[in-house]
């Protein structure tokens, strides 16, 4: 069944959260090929410059695909996403990620729903800050 | 500062080159649902990534993958950008278009914008086209990082435009 979605400026996405490490990085690791050191081995991590090793930007990608797709479901098809990778995920994080609701606009496509979205650790700092916007089906 | 740069002469004269293609094997109904479990981990997928019959009752009437999906992970079917390199290479960028890299050990994703088009089914097979669209250095905590911008279409067998990334890698 799917649910019309009538969003409203400023509503919150419901989050999608992770407590992260070697569990989710090796999971991720074997779909994605991306066995690297740093997101393996903490002393590849710190010689990198971190705390222990870190968790792949692609799966923060993820993470901001899981929490849209979360809120819009077969409501919305996802248009356009983007992110920068400001913060890296280090063992033991929450990761949470989050959206919130920036703009509506009527276009010749139909209904397009502009989103802020963004992970964050467990202290509410931005790892993986972006935006999206969503098509609503009708 | 004057002078000091990770960007050499042919670097510079690289941009706007492109590489590939890079063809993608079939996309397989288990690709599309071991990659929703590894990014949902540890809680279950929605069932339309996992189950026919969620996937045959969603608005796609099948499996579609997740938007983020990699087809090229592991192994592809043609690879016109091969070279002397490694997927972790962190002079892959130009050792693709037959230049020298610039030697720095580091690389980080520094972040990506994506457009979206005809979703990635079972049975589909990717195209990629891959092209360097800039340079540009900053001053880092780390030393002068090197953020290189590359585009990737890709388009499906029908032709059909997929999506295109523009992807910044950070090299230090």
């Amino acid at each position: 069944m799917s649910q019309v979605l009538q969003p409203e400026v400023g509503d919150e996405l419901p989050p999608f959260v992770r407590v992260t490490g070697l569990d989710n990085w090796n999971r991720f690791a074997a779909v994605n090929d991306e066995f690297v050191p740093i997101h393996m081995d903490d002393e590849a991590g710190r010689a990198a410059g971190y705390p222990s090793a870190f968790g792949m930007g692609t799966l923060q990608w993820s993470y901001l695909h899981n929490v849209v797709r979360g809120w819009c479901g077969p409501s919305g098809r996802i248009l356009s996403l983007r992110c920068e990778f400001r913060s890296a995920n280090t063992k033991g994080m929450t990761v949470t990620a989050r959206g919130v609701v920036t703009n509506i606009r009527s276009t010749q496509q139909g209904r397009i729903v502009d989103l802020d979205v963004w992970t964050e650790d467990q202290e509410g700092r931005k790892i993986a800050p972006g935006s999206a916007s969503v098509l609503l089906l009708a | 500062m004057a002078g000091l740069t990770h960007i050499s002469d042919q670097m510079r004269a690289a941009v706007g080159r492109s590489t590939g293609p890079r063809v993608s094997f079939p996309v397989s109904e288990s690709d599309i649902r071991r990659w929703a479990i590894a990014v949902y981990y540890p809680d279950p997928p929605p069932r339309e990534f996992i189950d026919a019959d969620a996937a045959a009752r969603s608005r796609h009437g099948g499996f579609v993958a997740p938007e983020e999906f990699n087809p090229f992970a592991w192994m592809v079917a043609v690879d016109n950008q091969s070279s002397d390199t490694t997927v972790n290479d962190p002079d892959r960028t130009e050792r693709m278009l037959g230049v020298a890299g610039p030697g720095l050990r580091y690389q980080l994703n520094g972040g990506q914008e994506v457009e979206y088009g005809e979703p990635i089914r079972p049975g589909d097979v990717v195209t990629e086209v891959s092209r360097l669209a800039s340079y540009h250095e900053k001053e880092g905590r780390l030393g002068l990082m090197l953020f290189t911008i590359t585009e990737l279409t890709w388009t499906n067998q029908r032709n059909e435009f997929v999506k295109l990334t523009r992807q910044s890698l950070i090299r230090y």
